[in-house]
């Protein structure tokens, strides 16, 4: 797969937030350019507080650029925003379930947006929670689940929708690493299997090695400081030497 | 193990335990009751009826008037009257609360005028509304609009300010229509703060109704209360008010109920404030 047909691209894309009391507005993002192809999973390496979640966000289309283009599929995300209905999926960095639905519930939040029938809607939930190891938990209130259950629970949920597009903002950041590790192998199992597009943002090198066929490493505010590709299949000297090279640019390792 | 699976499998109290619980609670309830109405009944042995009559003359007129269709019509008139102007001060709140969260020019414009009315006393409204309006009906709900208005208006404000922006944002990402963006994330996040906005405005409601009903109507548990004063009639008086404080209670009761069960999703921690 070749980046020659982009399906996410950022073309000199500068984000900037007007803060208060400041005489300049601050610079989340500048002048980036980004592609990601069709069935690529890209890997968005950078500190806290880089601008990975800004950018996360204009893919989404929950935020304009300031300045640049964002196209996904060639349309605007943010102005044709009901078009990418059930096209996108994300996994945000916290489970954020909605508390008064049951984990069935909270899965079947995109395919009700998506107008799929009561019936059907809910087999598609209950698979997914199966899926993802939830059998006999479909009826809890996120407040009875574990954290690593509620990731499942948003993780089935971003599924459901067979979205072509999954955008994933460190959304293993917050668990315990032995839960981390299941989860991202099942996650990352989930994506190859299905050929989805995949942007994972995240601030661990490791995780990005794992996740990423490509890796870009952003330095502030947001900037493609170094970009690397991991063979696969990469051998541990290979990922070895790589993670060296990522550190040196200057990513907490 | 879920914190389900750890409730259930920890060990709980017996049948026994629940039923002592129970009654302990009961006994909480009602004690402050029991002792308030102890000391009216103790003083009624030493004062005259007409400053503090016998619980049981108080009791006898309520039977006569929940018995008397007449009566009682007075008592369903103030209840209709309390929950039309709660139900129009609603509606009428929520209408301004949502233009001033979407836009600040309309929250900036509205707040102030929805502060001036806070200030303004019920009895004014009275007195305004008796000035502008000729029929009863029309001027008592005017006024139980006008009073309650402001605060249904700041607190459903508050609600949908208040809303989590990460799960607003969350719901936003699956792209949905504006009527299902209310059904599944904006209805749900502030029916807490609507049902406190209801049990809050309930109490106010049934003070500012019978303000209103003592001063410019012909019927209901604000009129009776009137004819009671003219002729010195307490036990008549406190009858009256208990209908009052009995609707209150029992909507109260209701309003709790229905918080029980929609907000069931709600944890429970074995430690409370």
């Amino acid at each position: 797969m070749t980046p020659s047909q982009p399906i996410i691209s950022l073309q000199q894309v500068s984000k900037s937030f007007g803060k208060t009391g400041a005489v300049s507005p601050y610079v989340a993002v500048d002048r980036l350019d980004l592609q990601v192809g069709r069935g690529q999973m890209l890997a968005l390496l950078g500190k806290t507080g880089c601008g990975k979640s800004t950018i996360f966000n204009m893919i989404a289309g929950l935020t304009e650029p300031s300045s640049g283009h964002v196209t996904v599929d060639g349309r605007n995300p943010f102005r044709d925003f009901d078009s990418f209905r059930g096209k996108i999926a994300i996994v945000f960095q916290g489970d954020r379930l909605l508390p008064w639905r049951t984990a069935v519930q909270n899965v079947e939040l995109g395919l009700e947006m998506l107008d799929v029938p009561a019936e059907k809607r809910r087999a598609t939930a209950m698979q997914w929670l199966s899926t993802l190891g939830l059998r006999g938990h479909e009826h809890d209130y996120p407040h009875a689940l574990s954290g690593g259950m509620r990731q499942r629970v948003s993780i089935a949920r971003a599924f459901a929708t067979d979205a072509s597009i999954l955008l994933c903002d460190e959304p293993f950041s917050a668990l315990d690493e032995m839960t981390a590790q299941r989860l991202r192998d099942e996650f990352l199992r989930l994506v190859r299997e299905s050929a989805k597009t995949a942007l994972f943002i995240t601030h661990s090198i490791n995780e990005a090695l794992e996740v990423g066929e490509r890796i870009m490493v952003l330095h502030r505010p947001a900037r493609i400081a170094f970009e690397a590709k991991v063979p696969p299949p990469a051998s541990v000297a290979e990922r070895a030497e790589l993670r060296t090279v990522l550190n040196r640019k200057g990513v907490e390792g | 193990m879920t914190m389900s699976q750890a409730q259930l499998a920890s060990p709980s109290p017996g049948s026994a335990g629940r039923g002592g619980a129970l009654g302990r609670r009961a006994v909480t309830y009602v004690l402050p009751f029991v002792v308030v109405a102890g000391i009216w009944q103790i003083a009624s042995l030493f004062f005259p009826p007409f400053l503090f009559p016998s619980l049981v003359d108080v009791f006898k007129r309520c039977v006569v008037i929940l018995s008397s269709w007449s009566q009682f019509s007075d008592v369903l008139a103030t209840v209709g009257r309390i929950l039309a102007g709660l139900a129009g001060a609603f509606l009428l709140g929520t209408g301004l609360a949502v233009a001033m969260a979407r836009s600040r020019a309309s929250n900036e414009f509205l707040s102030p005028i929805l502060t001036l009315f806070q200030g303004i006393p019920a009895l004014s409204w009275v007195v305004f509304a008796i000035i502008w309006f000729h029929g009863i009906e029309p001027r008592i709900f005017f006024i139980m609009v006008m009073t309650t208005l402001p605060a249904f208006a700041f607190q459903v404000l508050g609600a949908l300010q208040g809303m989590s922006r990460d799960l607003t944002e969350m719901v936003m990402s699956f792209r949905p229509t504006r009527f299902k963006l209310f059904r599944v994330m904006i209805i749900p996040a502030i029916l807490p703060d609507i049902v406190t906005a209801w049990k809050v405005n309930l109490g106010n409601a049934s003070r500012v109704v019978v303000v209103a009903e003592l001063v410019g109507a012909t019927g209901g548990v604000g009129y009776e209360l009137l004819q009671q004063q003219q002729v010195f009639d307490m036990a008549g008086a406190l009858a009256w008010t208990l209908q009052l404080v009995l609707f209150v209670l029992i909507a109260q009761a209701i309003l709790t109920l229905i918080e029980r069960i929609i907000f069931r999703y709600r944890a429970v921690s074995e430690r409370t404030l």
